[in-house]
C-alpha cells in the first residue's frame, strides 16, 4: 500500500482540526479539535513506521496517546473549575491581555 | 486500499462535522467516529496494538471524559454562530485553505522511497516488537510518561477539588439551623416534597402546585428552570386543558415550556402562568 | 590717459618710500588712538554710581578733553614731521603682534606719514570742535555720557583706520567706525525711524565691507602679507588681473563707506542722528574713509587702468546723483547730505585720475571737512533755534535772528560753491582742471556738477536765511549759546584759510612721496577753465535766486512738480532699486527656505515619527487579547514556516 494517501489524509485532518480551533468558541469543542489534530499526527506516525520498516513510529504514536490522555484530564479539570466560577465555557472570556 | 478509500471520506466528513456542529455533544460523537475509523486504519497498517489502544484509551476513555464534562457544562447549550472577532472567520478560512493546500498537495506528495513494510519488525508479533523498543530504547521516555500520568491525576484532583472553607456542619447543627429558619422566617422545616407528593404529574420537568394553584419552586431543579425546561406554563384552572397540555407533543408553547428569563427567573413563570390562565379564561 | 608714463612715474615714486622706525616724538603717536579709546571705555563701561554720578555730570567734559589731548599729540607729531627730511617722513612702529597663524603674520603697527598726518589733524581737530559744540547741543539730553563715549569711540576707530600699517588693522578701524556710526545714528533709539536708519546704514555698509574683506583675502592669497607697504611693493610683480580685482574690491568697500553709487542709499537716512554726528561722521571724516582707502592703495590703482576708470565713473555718477537729490530736498540736513554725497563724488573722481589727482582729492577732502562740518553745525544751530524743525519751508528771514550762524554758514556756502578766494574754490578748481586734462566728459560732468551745487546751496541759503518769515506757532528763533557758536567761527575761519594750502602747491609737494605726482597738459590755459567755472557757478546762483529769491516759497511742498523733482525727492529711486533687486528676492528666498524647512525637513522628520506611530497603531490591533486571534497568528506563522522549509528544500 502506498503511503501518500495516508499522509494526505493526515494532513487534511490536521488542517480541519486547526481551523476548528480558530473558529469555535466553546472551550470543550476547541479541545476536541486539538485532539483531532493529535490523532492526525498519530496516523502520520504509524504510516511512516510502516514506510521505514521499524516500530519507532508506533512507539511515538503510543506516547502521543498517553500524553494526550494526561492532557485531556488536566485540561478538562481546568475547564470545569473555570465553568464553576464563571458559568461560561467560552474561550473569548479570557481577553484581558488586549492592548 | 479499498478500506482506506471507504474510510477516508467518512473521516473527513466527520472531522468537518466536529468543527461545524452546533451542539457540542454532536461534535464529541463525530469525533468518536473519526477515532474509530483511525483505529481501523491502524489495523490496516500492521499496528494491531495501537488499534486496540486507540479504541480503549482514546475513544473509550478520553471521549467519555469529554462527554461527562459536556454534561456538566451544559449538554443542551447551542453555540451561537455569530462570530464576535472581526475577520477571524476570514483569516481562519484563508489560512486554513492555504495551509491545507500546501500540506496536502505538496508535502504529502514528497516520496519517501519504497515502502519497507512491517513484516520484519512484526516478526515476533507486534506487541513483542513494541515492547522490545519500549523497554530498551525508550525506557526513559516510558518512565517519564508514567510520572506524567501520575502528575496529571494529581493535578486533576487538585483542580476539581472544592476546598471546604468552613467546618462541615454536623447533623445536629443542620437540624438546629432548620428549626431556626422555621422560627424566624416560617420556612418549611420538613423535607422537600418528592415528585408526585403534591404533583399532578410524575415527570421531573413538571412542578408541583401549591394550594393556590401556583407552581412550587422547591419541587423542581433550579437547573431545569434556568434552562427553560420546566413546563410551568402548562397549568391552567381547567384541569382538562392542563392535562391535555401536559400530555401534548407539539411546540414548546403548547407543551407549556417557558423560555428562561434570566435572573428574574422565578417570578416570570408565575406571571406567564397567570397570563396563560387568563388567556384560557377568556377563550 | 598716458598710463605707461604714470606707471613708470608711480613706480619710481613709490620705490623711494622707505619706512623709518619710530623714535622720539613719533614713538608716542599711538597715544593719539589710546587716549580717546580709554576715554570711551571709561564713559561707556564705567558705572559712575547711578544716573547722576560724577561720570554723568562730567562725562562730556572728559570726552572733549580726550579729543583735545589727542589733537595736541597729533599736532606735535605733525610739527615734528614737518621738520624731517622728505625722504624720512614714513614712520612705522610695531606695537604688538596681533595675529600669528601659520604663514599669516599681522602686527598692530602704526604707519605715520604725510597722508596720515593730515588725516590725524583733520579728525582730531574737527572732532574736538564738534565735541565742544556737542556740549552745548546735547546739554539737555539725559544720555549725553553715552553720546560722548560713542563720539570718542568713533575718533579712536577712525584714527586706527588712518594710522594702520596693515590692511587688516585698517579693516579693524573700518569696522569700528561702522559700529560707531550705527550707534550714533540710532542714538535716539526710542525713535523708530532712527533705529531703522541705523540698521540700514550698517547693512549697506556691510556690502561694502564684504568687498574690502575679499580684497584683503586676495592680498593674502597672492602676496602672503597684508602689510600696506609690502603689498604696495609686491603688487607691481603681480598680474594685471590681480591688480584690477584688488582695485575693484577696494572700490566696493570705499563705495559702502563713502556712500557712493550703488551703495549710497543709507546716507540720507543717516541724518536721523543728532546733528553733531552728521557733521563729524557723515560729512567730515567717516565718509571720507573710502577716499583715504583709494589714495592709500595708490600702488594698486596705479597699475590697473580698469580700476581707475571704475573709480572715475563712480565718482562722476555720484557727484551728479548727489547734486540732483540735493536740489529736491526740503529737509536742510538731507540737502546737506546730498551735497556731501556729491562732494565725495568729486574726491573719488580726483582719486580715479591717478597720481595727477590724488593730492587734489585729499585737498578737497580737507577743505570739505572744514566747510561741510561748518554748515552742518550751522544747520544744527538753526534747528536749535527753531525747536528742532528741519523743514526749510518753515524757516525764512533768519539772518537777523541768528547773525553769527548766518555769517558762518554764509562763509561755508561761499566755500562750497567755489567763490574765488575761499578754500573750496581752490580745491574744486584743481579737480575740475585735472578732470578736463584727463577726460573731457569727466571734466564736463564736474563742471555741470559745480553749477548744480551752486544752485541748490543758494536755494538752501535763500530758504533759510532770506525771504519772508514762515515760522510755525510758538517758534522763537534765537542765536545759539557761545559754546555752539565758537566752533562755528573757528570752522568758518578754516573754510577761508584752507585755500592757502595750495597757494604754494604745498599740499601736492607734501603728499608727493605718498601718492606720486603727475601733470597733464590742459587743452586750454588754466585761467580759462577757472573763468568758465566761475561763470557756471554764477549761472547756478542766479537761477536759484530767480526761482526762490523772487517768488514766494510755499509752506508745503507743491505736488505738481516736474518728473526730475519727483525723482530727486524719491532719492532717485535708490531704495526702490535696492528693494526690487535685493530685498524682495531675499525675502522670497528666506520664505521659501523656511517653507522647505518646515514642511520638507520637519515634515520628513515628523512624518517618519508619525509613520512609526501609525505603524505601531496598526500593529497594535493584532493584540486583541483573544486566544483565537493568537491561535490564528500561530497558524499563519506555521504556514510561513512550511513555505520557508519548502523553499529551502526545493532550491
Amino acid at each position: 500500500m502506498s503511503v501518500e494517501p495516508f499522509i494526505g489524509l493526515s494532513a487534511l485532518l490536521f488542517t480541519i482540526g486547526a481551523v476548528g480551533v480558530l473558529v469555535r468558541r466553546n472551550a470543550i469543542v476547541v479541545f476536541m479539535c486539538v485532539e483531532l489534530m493529535l490523532n492526525a499526527c498519530n496516523l502520520a506516525f504509524v504510516t511512516f513506521a510502516r514506510a521505514h520498516g521499524n516500530l519507532d513510529g508506533q512507539i511515538a504514536a503510543f506516547f502521543v496517546m498517553v500524553v494526550a490522555a494526561a492532557e485531556v484530564v488536566v485540561g478538562l479539570a481546568i475547564i470545569v473549575s473555570i465553568f464553576r466560577t464563571r458559568r461560561s465555557a467560552s474561550v473569548d472570556d479570557a481577553s484581558l491581555l488586549k492592548l | 486500499m479499498t478500506a482506506f478509500w471507504l474510510l477516508a471520506p467518512i473521516m473527513v466528513v466527520a472531522a468537518i462535522g466536529v468543527v461545524l456542529a452546533r451542539k457540542a455533544v454532536h461534535s464529541a460523537l463525530l469525533l468518536a467516529v473519526v477515532m474509530i475509523c483511525l483505529a481501523m486504519m491502524y489495523a490496516m497498517q500492521d499496528a494491531p496494538f495501537l488499534f486496540a489502544v486507540q479504541i480503549i484509551v482514546y475513544t473509550g476513555a478520553i471521549m467519555m471524559l469529554f462527554l461527562f464534562v459536556l454534561m456538566l457544562v451544559g449538554v443542551d447549550k447551542t453555540d451561537s454562530l455569530v462570530e464576535t472577532i472581526r475577520g477571524q472567520r476570514l483569516v481562519a478560512v484563508v489560512v486554513g485553505v492555504l495551509f491545507g493546500f500546501l500540506v496536502v498537495t505538496v508535502v504529502a506528495q514528497t516520496t519517501v522511497g519504497p515502502v519497507v513494510g512491517l513484516g520484519e519488525a512484526n516478526a515476533d508479533g507486534n506487541v513483542h516488537g513494541l515492547a522490545r523498543l519500549l523497554f530498551n530504547r525508550y525506557v526513559f521516555a516510558f518512565e517519564a510518561t508514567s510520572a506524567l500520568l501520575i502528575t496529571a491525576v494529581l493535578g486533576a484532583m487538585v483542580l476539581a477539588h472544592r476546598e471546604r472553607l468552613e467546618p462541615k456542619l454536623t447533623q445536629r447543627e443542620l437540624a438546629l439551623e432548620r428549626m431556626q429558619r422555621y422560627a424566624e422566617h416560617g420556612e418549611h422545616p420538613g423535607n422537600r416534597p418528592t415528585p408526585g407528593v403534591f404533583a399532578r404529574h410524575n415527570a421531573v420537568d413538571v412542578p408541583a402546585l401549591l394550594p393556590d394553584g401556583s407552581p412550587a419552586e422547591i419541587s423542581t431543579f433550579k437547573t431545569l428552570r434556568e434552562r427553560g425546561a420546566l413546563r410551568e406554563g402548562a397549568f391552567t384552572t381547567d384541569v382538562a386543558v392542563t392535562l391535555r397540555k401536559l400530555e401534548a407533543d407539539g411546540s414548546p408553547r403548547e407543551r407549556g415550556l417557558i423560555e428562561p428569563a434570566g435572573p428574574t427567573g422565578p417570578a416570570d413563570p408565575r406571571a406567564e402562568a397567570a397570563a396563560g390562565q387568563d388567556e384560557e379564561e377568556h377563550q | 590717459m598716458t598710463s605707461l608714463s604714470s606707471v613708470v612715474l608711480a613706480a619710481t615714486e613709490h620705490a623711494e618710500v622707505v619706512p623709518v622706525a619710530a623714535d622720539g616724538v613719533f614713538s608716542w603717536v599711538w597715544l593719539v588712538v589710546a587716549i580717546p579709546a580709554i576715554s570711551a571705555a571709561i564713559l561707556l563701561i564705567g558705572d559712575g554710581a547711578g544716573d547722576h554720578g560724577p561720570l554723568d555730570r562730567f562725562g562730556h567734559l572728559l570726552g572733549t578733553a580726550a579729543s583735545i589731548a589727542s589733537f595736541v599729540v597729533g599736532l606735535v607729531a605733525f610739527v615734528a614731521l614737518l621738520g624731517r627730511d622728505a625722504a624720512e617722513r614714513a614712520i612705522t612702529q610695531d606695537l604688538w603682534t596681533w595675529i600669528q597663524v601659520g604663514g599669516f603674520d599681522v602686527t598692530m603697527s602704526v604707519y605715520y606719514d604725510q597722508l596720515a598726518a593730515l588725516f590725524v589733524l583733520l579728525i582730531t581737530g574737527v572732532g574736538s570742535l564738534i565735541h565742544v559744540y556737542s556740549i552745548g547741543y546735547m546739554a539737555d539730553d539725559p544720555r549725553k555720557r553715552r553720546f560722548f563715549g560713542f563720539l570718542n569711540l568713533f575718533i579712536a576707530a577712525m584714527l586706527v583706520l588712518v594710522l594702520a600699517g596693515d590692511y587688516l588693522v585698517l579693516f579693524l578701524g573700518w569696522e569700528g567706525v561702522g559700529l560707531a556710526s550705527y550707534l550714533l545714528i540710532g542714538f535716539w533709539q526710542e525713535k523708530r525711524s532712527a533705529a531703522v536708519a541705523a540698521k540700514k546704514a550698517f547693512i549697506v555698509n556691510r556690502v561694502g565691507d564684504l568687498g574690502l574683506a575679499l580684497g584683503i583675502m586676495l592680498m593674502f592669497a597672492q602676496f602672503g602679507t597684508t602689510n600696506i607697504h609690502e603689498v604696495g611693493l609686491n603688487v607691481s610683480n603681480a598680474s594685471q588681473s590681480v591688480a584690477t580685482a584688488l582695485g575693484l574690491l577696494l572700490l566696493l568697500g570705499a563705495c559702502g563707506k563713502s556712500a557712493q553709487v550703488p551703495l549710497q542709499s543709507w546716507l540720507l537716512d543717516a541724518m536721523e542722528g543728532p546733528t553733531p554726528v552728521s557733521a563729524l561722521i557723515h560729512a567730515a571724516t567717516m565718509v571720507t574713509a573710502g577716499v583715504y582707502l583709494v589714495v592709500r592703495s595708490a600702488a594698486i590703482y596705479d597699475l590697473s587702468e580698469v580700476a581707475r576708470t571704475a573709480v572715475m565713473v563712480v565718482g562722476t555718477v555720484t557727484l551728479l546723483f548727489g547734486a540732483w537729490i540735493g536740489c529736491a530736498k526740503d529737509d536742510i540736513k538731507k540737502a546737506l547730505a546730498g551735497s556731501t554725497m556729491s562732494q565725495i563724488g568729486y574726491m573719488m573722481l580726483a582719486a580715479g585720475l591717478g597720481p595727477a589727482g590724488y593730492a587734489f582729492a585729499i585737498f578737497h577732502l580737507i577743505t570739505h571737512g572744514f566747510f561741510k562740518a561748518n554748515m552742518f553745525l550751522g544747520a544744527g544751530s538753526v534747528m536749535h533755534g527753531m525747536n528742532d524743525d528741519v523743514n526749510m519751508r518753515h524757516y525764512g528771514a533768519l539772518r537777523k535772528m541768528m547773525p553769527v550762524t548766518f555769517v558762518t554758514f554764509a562763509i561755508g556756502y561761499l566755500a562750497i560753491i567755489g567763490f574765488p578766494g575761499f578754500s573750496g574754490f581752490f580745491s574744486k578748481d584743481k579737480i575740475i582742471e585735472a578732470a578736463f586734462a584727463t577726460n573731457f566728459w569727466a571734466g564736463l560732468a564736474a563742471l555741470i556738477g559745480a553749477g548744480v551745487t551752486a544752485f541748490y546751496m543758494t536755494r538752501v541759503m535763500i530758504l533759510t536765511f532770506f525771504g519772508d518769515k514762515r515760522w510755525r506757532e510758538g517758534v522763537h528763533p534765537h542765536e545759539s549759546p557761545k559754546i555752539m557758536t565758537i566752533p562755528l567761527i573757528v570752522l568758518a575761519a578754516l573754510s577761508i584759510a584752507g585755500g592757502a594750502l595750495t597757494f604754494s602747491s604745498w599740499i601736492s609737494d607734501w603728499l608727493a612721496p605718498v601718492t606720486g605726482e603727475e601733470h597733464h597738459d590742459l587743452p586750454v590755459p588754466a585761467i580759462v577753465i577757472t573763468a568758465v567755472i566761475v561763470l557756471v557757478v554764477a549761472v547756478g546762483v542766479a537761477l536759484a535766486y530767480v526761482l526762490f529769491g523772487r517768488r514766494d516759497v510755499p509752506e508745503t511742498a507743491p505736488q505738481n512738480v516736474s518728473v526730475f523733482t519727483r525723482a530727486g525727492r524719491a532719492d532717485l529711486y535708490g531704495d526702490a532699486v535696492n528693494e526690487a533687486l535685493l530685498m524682495r528676492p531675499g525675502q522670497y528666498l528666506t520664505r521659501s527656505l523656511v517653507y522647505v524647512d518646515g514642511s520638507g525637513i520637519d515634515g520628513a522628520v515628523n512624518g517618519t515619527a508619525e509613520l512609526v506611530g501609525d505603524g505601531a497603531r496598526g500593529l497594535r490591533r493584532l493584540q486583541t487579547g483573544f486566544v483565537r486571534t493568537y491561535a490564528a497568528e500561530i497558524f499563519g506563522g506555521a504556514l510561513v514556516l512550511v513555505l520557508a522549509l519548502l523553499a529551502v528544500n526545493l532550491a
